[in-house]
């Protein structure tokens, strides 16, 4: 597949949260304000730009070879905590206003299913780190979106008069809902079209 | 609160109606009947196994050291599982995909591991997960019955001697309502499920205040 065919795939037609469902609890945590949405998925696309090649490189020169492939659970696990860790200790280091910035999502990220899901989704599929890395950006990428959108839906919500069943939880779960079905018109079809 | 440790689990204290934990699993798996049981099954076995291993690991465990541990500890687990699946369940682990190795990332899990390590009785901690764990399972049934019955019309079970494993309801098989069994109808149907819950909640708060005003 092309780059830009991966590319288009992860962000539209495989989105990780409209798609696959990933990433659902700091997402929906985030949903109040679109700064700490924003926050949310650059620190997602962030990591998962930096997870996706060395989780490429743990599967294909490590575990295999190895015959390790049963740990493969465990070993992302524990590439997944390390790299946040340095990227914590690094960024908290060269640059403070991005740690301000994104150190708040990072712990809430950490252990959570969008880093690792992505990695176990996307790492069997592809055939070099360069590629894999770009897919994991472009996974990050569909992340931002959903979650800029969805806070964005939410903030026009504040205005309207949401019933009081529905507040809060629900009404973003619905909203995400119709950003699913809206989602649904880019199918593989279209895109193939598209790239020709 | 005391006696209610189990029960509590399953209905006031529901961790994915209530609380929305272990969302990412839940809404991906709650397609088909038979993965809602199986994605059930296995948080149960994890659930209570990590619960009981990290209650009695912890004096042993330096305190800076426990959330990686707990880390480690569930990931183990849930390979555990997913061997044992994929040992004598091939076709079930082929249809959870990844989503039984995210358990190891699973919030709920993680949760109530780092919670219930430090409680005192092994058996409170034991009946909590093992509430939480139904209450989740029963919880993901409820989801998977409506989107599956629904969304293709069916019930999917395991097969069982002449028995095919699916049961087909009559008229919905031929004119299913589609986008329930996308992902776009789990996030619907979760959403009123939680407003349901939510307003059940409620009444139950309002009727306890009148009764004790």
């Amino acid at each position: 597949m092309s780059f830009a065919g991966i590319i288009l795939t992860a962000v539209f037609v495989n989105n990780v949260v409209l798609h696959q469902l990933l990433g659902l609890c700091p997402l929906f945590a985030a949903a109040g304000s679109r700064r700490a949405a924003l926050g949310l998925g650059l620190a997602a696309a962030l990591v998962l730009g930096l997870t996706a090649p060395a989780a490429w490189a743990l599967q294909h020169l490590v575990l295999e070879p190895l015959r390790l492939g049963y740990l493969q659970t465990l070993a992302f696990v524990l590439l997944v905590a390390g790299i946040f860790r340095l990227v914590r200790l690094a960024a908290a280091r060269l640059a403070p206003a991005v740690h301000r910035a994104l150190g708040l999502h990072l712990p809430a990220l950490a252990v959570n299913c969008v880093v690792l899901g992505s990695c176990l989704l996307l790492v069997p599929g592809l055939s070099s780190a360069w590629r894999s890395a770009v897919a994991g950006l472009a996974a990050g990428a569909g992340f931002l979106l959903a979650s800029v959108v969805l806070a964005s839906i939410q903030a026009r919500l504040r205005t309207e008069r949401v019933p009081e069943a529905m507040r809060g939880l629900p009404i973003t779960l619905l909203s995400a809902a119709l950003m699913a079905l809206g989602f649904l018109a880019f199918d593989r079809a279209l895109l193939a079209n598209l790239i020709g | 609160m005391k006696e209610r440790a189990f029960i509590g689990g399953l209905a006031r204290q529901n961790p994915l109606l209530v609380y929305l934990l272990g969302l990412c699993p839940a809404l991906a798996v709650s397609d088909l009947v038979s993965k809602a049981l199986g994605l059930g099954a296995g948080v149960i076995l994890v659930l209570l196994a990590a619960v009981a291993a990290a209650r009695l690991l912890r004096p042993v465990i330096p305190e800076r050291l426990q959330p990686i541990a707990w880390l480690v500890l569930v990931a183990a687990l849930v390979s555990l599982v997913d061997l044992a699946m994929q040992a004598y369940l091939p076709a079930l682990r082929q249809q959870l995909g990844v989503y039984l190795q995210l358990l190891a990332v699973n919030c709920l899990i993680l949760g109530l591991v780092e919670r219930l390590a430090r409680s005192r009785s092994l058996s409170r901690c034991l009946r909590l997960a093992a509430g939480q764990g139904a209450g989740f399972t029963l919880a993901l049934l409820l989801i998977a019955l409506v989107r599956e019955v629904l969304g293709s019309g069916t019930i999917t079970l395991f097969p069982l001697g002449s028995f095919g494993g699916v049961i087909r309801v009559p008229g919905l098989s031929l004119y299913p309502v589609r986008v329930l069994s996308l992902a776009a109808g789990a996030l619907l149907l979760l959403g009123y499920l939680a407003a349901l819950a939510g307003r059940l909640m409620a009444r139950g708060r309002k009727a306890e205040q009148r009764s004790a005003g």
